[in-house]
């Protein structure tokens, strides 16, 4: 104990510098001066409290370790789930499960439940699409909001140059966006990773400063409106018919309630996930996916096979930037406005903390990040001011106790039968 | 002369002095990069700190009736250097020592999330919004003509200058001259081996992020000084553009980022000064993916060989 | 191709690191079906010769010609695919993974890797899984590791690592095989199991091989053709009883006397 109390006391001043100055005095702008507000007792409190457990912590850790040693490991993965995993048949019965659940559910429920529901699908969406570049091929895409800027303005800007409908748009995001990945990736992707993640940062970054500064295209900063809402085999969603079409409540006889529409965009969205979660479950299957997992364990060992790792790598940047466009196109439809605004970095890092908290590589857990992501706020609203603080914090976190995720699952292998 | 000379001029002086503190920053990026081949993605929020605590320091001395604009400067640089030395020995022993060795993904991802906490750990302190300080030094040497169109180096300009090259010869005599220093370089050489034989690489690695933190911090007092605003936002734009200096010099080499960062400068000056203000950011990212397509070891950097 | 053009012709290989000149004016040639070693003492530079050949560096002077073709400064994933194909000094498996996957791995680029035939299980993308899995367990059988084929090839015992990841290079089709001090770490009776492999590549697949090695046992007793490098220069080739014989070589190994 005695050999810990330097450092435990080193630790302890060093969290009354890190904070003394940066918590317990605020800057305040009265007029064109400068001065300085005293943050108040609880502040230093706290910084002293902080500083008294860092030092405890410290001076006890060895005793902590000991104590921790004893605790009963927890388990890698919740027991249900390992044996979902081991049996494809049970597997298979809890995903159907889930989807009914997801397909029954908003007939229970009220709106603004299913408009919730549906914000926390986008996410989904982009979860999945950022963990195939991330959990599946190892490639840190830290500008991954770029390409879901990309979708949401293709659409917005075909549909009000050329008025196409979200069908069409919906396959020129998607489109788009892969381009966009493709060229972003062909020149990086044979550098190391970490350059990868700084030139992606930028990439998301010169996107949206493109965004607000090309006013005669995109209206910069106050960006675009009246986006047209998706429509189903050409019948739409609102009270009365725009010339030529005819409404949803029309067609089927029904009496018009602005419900519809919501559960619509909720199926819709719902439709894309599961568009996504097959194309996930087929690409681990496909060589491409066993290249992926072999690229992530050594890359010169795949060379010496034959194996093009940049062809490789950007099979996987590709198709994540697809899911961002298809993922930016359905926000604009269901916004109906979209502005730069909407894609700053935050967006990158908090679906980032999604595929970081749910696993690299797993499905479930991404969807289970999603929903714990989107909810909380909602949930705690005074929590809203401390979001993003905590996200940082658990990714730090995450990364040093569970690195793997909550729900981390092994990629399906295949298995020789003889 | 004629006029276009010195607006030419103007924008080389504006540049060589933004380019000076990229520079500062970039020492940061490629020292922890040159000892364990990584980024430290935090250290952009690093030099946001040291601005931050230079304006408290500054506004605090000028309460106390301080005028004396060295003993301001020399107050400033001093505390918000102690203060981000902590943050940097904070972040390396967070988010880097407890991951080392393991997946590269790893580390990138928790530097990632130190820098989001950090930067909304400011915001929630300190409020998001804007910090304006009036100009403690004004004035400055007209070059050219009295009258008429001519440049202009300002006192705060000059000062930049000579704080940033006092700042570099001490590193270089650090690194060149004391043991730490040849400790630090045969750890760039070689991690392994120098913890082989009997060099604590913990506290080496740890130093070195101390001094990229303690550079970032003078780079924050300045430029803070110069713009005379600052947000909790400011951190995220000047690492990137220091992290580019460091890879356009080539990452690893300390001259290298000082010339990346004096380019990098240089560039986005010109940028503004005959293109537009709005793209001189687009400049940089630009910049770096030329480097990386063309010249992915940069200017002073050496091919990296692959072990096999 | 008549039989006079080498397989493999390198001529004037210097690789060159800063100031280190750590290959000099190298020259080997591999005829078709034949054994050449290449062998040196520690350091001599032959792992860098293979980096070279497979293109894992770009070499700073000479020529390589496999099939007539010249090929330096091409990059490896590209060698690899025409038929150049090498094993690590110390084993790179996919660890992680069984070892029936590192097999279709290697197949990548002979399998059906079309993302819509994949997405839609055509009959197309189905043939090629399974003519690629059994491919694998042939070579599985081969190399006497078929029991272990769906366990993680981590787990493997080092001597089956060996073999595994030659197994892992057979399943590309290469035409020339390039092992990189195979037996490293092998008991007697492993090597001479390795042994009899080798020797069973040429005579029964019609392959060529290159190898580098240290033991001189199995160099001596497989070899058609033995080129000796010491310091990144060339000492001899010849016949592996000429090369045992001359004094150059003795000298490089043993030191002066």
């Amino acid at each position: 104990m005695m050999r810990n109390l330097k450092p435990a006391l080193i630790s302890a001043v060093v969290v009354v510098i890190l904070s003394g100055l940066l918590m317990g005095i605020r800057l305040s702008q009265q007029g064109t001066s400068l001065v300085l507000v005293g943050a108040g007792a609880d502040v230093a409190v706290k910084i002293a409290g902080a500083a008294l457990f860092i030092f405890l912590f410290n001076l006890f850790r060895d005793q902590l370790t000991a104590l921790w040693l004893k605790v009963p490991a927890l388990p890698r993965t919740p027991a249900a789930f390992s044996i979902l995993a081991a049996r494809p048949a049970a597997h298979r019965l809890f995903w159907c499960f889930l989807i009914a659940a997801a397909l029954i559910w908003p007939f229970l429920t009220n709106r603004s439940n299913i408009d919730l529901a549906t914000l926390v699908l986008i996410y989904v969406m982009l979860g999945l699409g950022l963990n195939i570049v991330v959990g599946l091929a190892g490639l840190l895409d830290l500008g991954y909001v770029g390409f879901y800027a990309v979708g949401a303005y293709t659409y917005a800007l075909l549909a009000m140059y050329f008025g196409i409908g979200f069908w069409t748009g919906l396959v020129a995001a998607g489109a788009m966006a892969a381009l966009f990945g493709f060229l972003l990736g062909f020149p990086v992707l044979r550098l190391r990773g970490d350059y990868l993640a700084i030139v992606t940062l930028g990439f998301g970054e010169i996107i949206r400063i493109l965004l607000n500064n090309f006013t005669s295209l995109t209206n910069g900063p106050n960006g675009i409106g009246n986006i047209p809402k998706p429509e189903l085999f050409g019948l739409e969603f609102s009270r009365r018919a725009s010339e030529g079409a005819q409404t949803f409540h029309e067609f089927f006889g029904i009496t018009f309630n602005s419900v519809h529409r919501v559960m619509f965009l909720y199926f819709l969205a719902l439709l894309l996930v599961l568009l996504t979660l097959f194309v996930i479950n087929r690409l681990l299957r496909m060589p491409v996916g066993r290249a992926w997992e072999a690229l992530r364990e050594d890359e010169v060992a795949c060379r010496s096979l034959g194996i093009n790792p940049t062809a490789v790598k950007l099979n996987a940047f590709t198709i994540g930037a697809t899911f961002a466009g298809f993922a930016g196109c359905f926000f604009a439809a269901r916004q109906g406005f979209i502005s730069p605004e909407s894609f700053t970095f935050i967006e990158s890092a908090i679906i980032l903390a999604i595929v970081v908290l749910g696993g690299m590589g797993s499905q479930l857990g991404v969807i289970l990040a999603a929903i714990i992501m989107t909810l909380l706020p909602e949930v705690a609203r005074q929590f809203d001011e401390y979001r993003m603080l905590l996200f940082g914090l658990l990714m730090v976190l995450m990364m040093i106790w569970r690195p793997q995720g909550l729900l981390p699952m092994k990629r399906p292998h295949m298995e020789l039968r003889t | 002369m004629p006029d276009w000379f010195y607006y030419l001029l103007q924008q080389l002086l504006n540049g060589l002095t933004v380019g000076s503190t990229y520079a500062l920053i970039a020492i940061g990026y490629t020292m922890v990069y040159g000892i364990i081949g990584m980024i430290n993605f935090a250290h952009g929020e690093v030099y946001m700190i040291g601005s931050y605590i230079a304006f408290i320091v500054l506004a605090a001395l000028a309460l106390m009736g301080i005028e004396s604009l060295p003993l301001l400067i020399i107050g400033a640089l001093l505390v918000s250097m102690v203060v981000t030395s902590a943050y940097g020995y904070s972040i390396e022993r967070v988010a880097y020592r407890p991951l080392r060795g393991g997946n590269r993904l790893i580390p990138l991802i928790s530097a990632i999330g130190m820098s989001i906490f950090l930067q909304n750990l400011v915001r929630l302190a300190q409020g998001s919004r804007d910090i304006a300080m009036p100009n403690l030094v004004r004035g400055g040497l007209d070059i050219g003509p009295a009258t008429g169109f001519h440049a202009t180096l300002s006192y705060m300009q000059i000062i930049i200058f000579v704080v940033t090259l006092i700042s570099m010869t001490l590193l270089t005599l650090f690194i060149t001259r004391s043991r730490m220093g040849r400790a630090c370089r045969a750890c760039a050489e070689d991690l392994k081996m120098t913890n082989l034989l009997g060099i604590n690489t913990n506290a080496i690695i740890a130093l070195t992020f101390v001094i990229g933190a303690a550079l970032a911090a003078v780079a924050g007092v300045l430029l803070g000084m110069y713009y005379g605003v600052i947000n909790p936002y400011i951190g995220f734009m000047a690492g990137l553009k220091a992290f580019t200096a460091a890879v356009l010099g080539g990452i690893g080499s300390i001259p290298g980022a000082v010339l990346g960062g004096l380019l990098l400068g240089v560039a986005e000056a010109m940028t503004s000064g005959y293109f537009s203000a709005e793209y001189k950011d687009v400049v940089a990212f630009s910049v770096l993916i030329l480097v990386l397509l063309f010249r992915p070891s940069g200017i002073l950097g050496r091919p990296e060989v692959e072990k096999v | 191709m008549s039989a006079a053009t080498p397989l493999l012709d390198v001529s004037g290989l210097c690789m060159r690191f800063g100031g280190l000149l750590a290959v000099n004016d190298v020259a080997l040639q591999v005829h078709e079906h034949q054994i050449v070693s290449l062998i040196g003492p520690n350091g001599a530079g032959k792992t860098t010769v293979f980096n070279c050949l497979t293109g894992f560096y770009k070499p700073s002077a000479g020529s390589i010609r496999f099939r007539g073709e010249e090929v330096s400064g091409v990059p490896g994933f590209k060698l690899a695919r025409k038929g150049m194909v090498r094993t690590f000094q110390h084993v790179r498996l996919f660890k992680q993974m069984s070892v029936v996957e590192n097999l279709l791995v290697a197949q990548h680029h002979h399998m059906n890797t079309n993302m819509l035939a994949g997405l839609l299980k055509t009959p197309g993308f189905r043939r090629s899984e399974k003519e690629a899995l059994e491919r694998a367990a042939q070579w599985l059988e081969r190399t006497g590791l078929l029991e272990f084929a769906n366990r993680t090839a981590g787990t493997l015992a080092y001597g089956q690592q060996r073999r595994l990841e030659i197994a892992r290079c057979m399943v590309t089709r290469p035409t020339l095989l390039m092992l990189d001090e195979p037996a490293a770490g092998l008991n007697p009776r492993e090597t001479a199991d390795l042994q009899e492999l080798i020797a069973e590549l040429r005579g029964e697949h019609g392959l060529t091989i290159l190898l580098i090695e240290h033991d001189m046992k199995l160099v001596m007793g497989i070899s058609d053709h033995v080129v000796v490098i010491n310091q990144g220069c060339p000492l001899a080739a010849g016949s592996p009883e000429e090369v045992c014989r001359n004094p150059d070589v003795i000298k490089a190994y043993l030191g002066e006397t």
